[in-house]
């Protein structure tokens, strides 16, 4: 590969690619909108794509890594590494408004409080009701808090009748 | 024991305990008495496994020998492990399981609390990831604690049998090891003095609103899982876990 193709590339424009690499499991979210790939820096002539797993056993994150791969590699970059850091823990504080919307719009409850005060909640058995993303009602009930991904928990609206999914506090 | 050594023990003995838990409540896959606990278990197992490999890792690492996660749990023997005994005992019945994630889930919670303010970055940074998934588990266990409890007769007796039998196996937990002893000493990790009195209180409230009496035992031959001494349970678990990369070693998927 020739050193200008190489010299295209900044921490920005590989950003700008790597917006196109989506959640395996929902992908209307990227993995930055995810809060999974934290930074892009640039080191010695080496992109360093640091990313943070979610949960300790998610089973997606190979299959974000290998995404990530596949993107670089197929625009001809071959100059970068992964870096996994577990420092800060990955929490749903960091996802943006804009983020949750999408995940409403996709029919997944979006994380609905603060996880510090929603771990509070879980210790003290309080939970609050999380609105229905198809009807918008609150009433509804926590069936379980595990669900089909690590990140999600599953609920009933008694409203509409639905049971949906929750992508949950952490 | 090194200050070094001490690290890697303390983080097998953390890294083992979740590794063992795990592999049992994976036992459950496609066995629960509902799906949504089948989903629940397999989940909060799949938690713990990825606890296991953080830290297993970083054992390996300390350690400086060669050995990564996998070589860690699948080429040791019994004598080797580190877990406390609770996390080996067969499932038993659902209420035996839930009372085994219940009583272990509080005493993970209350380590990793204090393991959050670690100095030792890596420590920290595991435990203030874990800490939040256990949350999670310790109020799983907690509902149904509650919901058996205070639930038919039948459910209250076989939830308070469990709770008994468990019982026999809880000082294991607060059992001061020699790891523990000196990373506490050389001031990488807080003092664990009030984990047994935190711990008490959380499964107190709970066991109290589950209209169950608090269990009593004398717990004093069921020592040792930190020390590498444990019950028959443990080998058997491992043949299974273990065999695949015992007859073809380093296979891979």
């Amino acid at each position: 590969m020739s050193n200008s193709v190489i010299q295209k590339h900044s921490p920005d424009s590989i950003r700008l690619l790597l917006s196109d690499v989506k959640d395996p499991e929902i992908p209307v979210l990227s993995l930055e909108e995810l809060g999974v790939l934290r930074e892009i820096k640039e080191v010695d002539g080496i992109f360093e794509i640091i990313i943070t797993p979610t949960y300790s056993g998610c089973p997606a994150m190979n299959t974000m890594a290998e995404d990530i791969r596949c993107m670089l590699d197929k625009n001809g970059i071959s100059n970068y590494k992964i870096v996994t850091v577990h420092s800060p823990a990955w929490t749903t504080d960091w996802m943006t408004d804009q983020a949750k919307e999408k995940l409403r719009t996709y029919g997944i409850a979006p994380p609905s409080q603060s996880t510090s005060s929603h771990l509070e909640g879980m210790l003290s058995g309080k939970y609050k009701p999380v609105t229905c993303p198809f009807c918008g009602s609150n009433q509804t009930r926590l069936t379980s808090a595990f669900g089909s991904t690590a990140c999600k928990a599953l609920h009933y609206c008694n409203a509409c009748h639905q049971p949906f999914e929750e992508f949950k506090c952490h | 024991m090194t200050k070094q050594e001490a690290l890697v023990d303390f983080c097998l003995q953390i890294g083992d305990t979740s590794l063992i838990h795990g592999q049992r409540l994976a036992e459950w896959c496609g066995h629960a008495p509902i799906l949504e606990e089948d989903i629940a278990l397999t989940n909060i197992s799949l938690d713990l496994i990825g606890q296991a490999r953080m830290i297993l890792t970083y054992a390996g690492q300390t350690e400086n020998k060669h050995r990564d996660e996998d070589k860690l749990s699948f080429h040791r023997d019994a004598w080797d492990f580190r877990n406390v005994l609770i996390a080996e005992l067969p499932n038993g019945d659902f209420a035996f399981t839930m009372g085994k994630i219940f009583l272990l889930g509080f005493y993970m919670k209350n380590l990793f609390t204090v393991l959050s303010n670690s100095k030792d970055p890596s420590l920290k940074a595991f435990a203030e990831k874990s800490l939040k998934e256990v949350i999670y588990h310790c109020r799983h266990a907690a509902d149904w604690v509650i919901r058996l409890g205070d639930g038919t007769i039948e459910s209250k007796e076989r939830m308070q049998k469990a709770l008994n039998e468990l019982a026999l196996y809880t000082d294991d937990l607060f059992e001061v090891s020699e790891s523990e002893k000196i990373l506490v000493q050389e001031k990488l990790i807080p003092s664990l003095a009030d984990l047994k009195t935190n711990w008490s209180h959380d499964i107190a409230a709970v066991i109290t609103q589950a209209t169950l009496k608090l269990p009593q035992a004398n717990n004093a031959l069921r020592l040792g899982g930190k020390a590498g001494l444990h019950t028959e349970h443990l080998g058997h678990i491992l043949s299974d876990m273990q065999f695949l990369q015992r007859a073809y070693p380093d296979a891979k998927w």
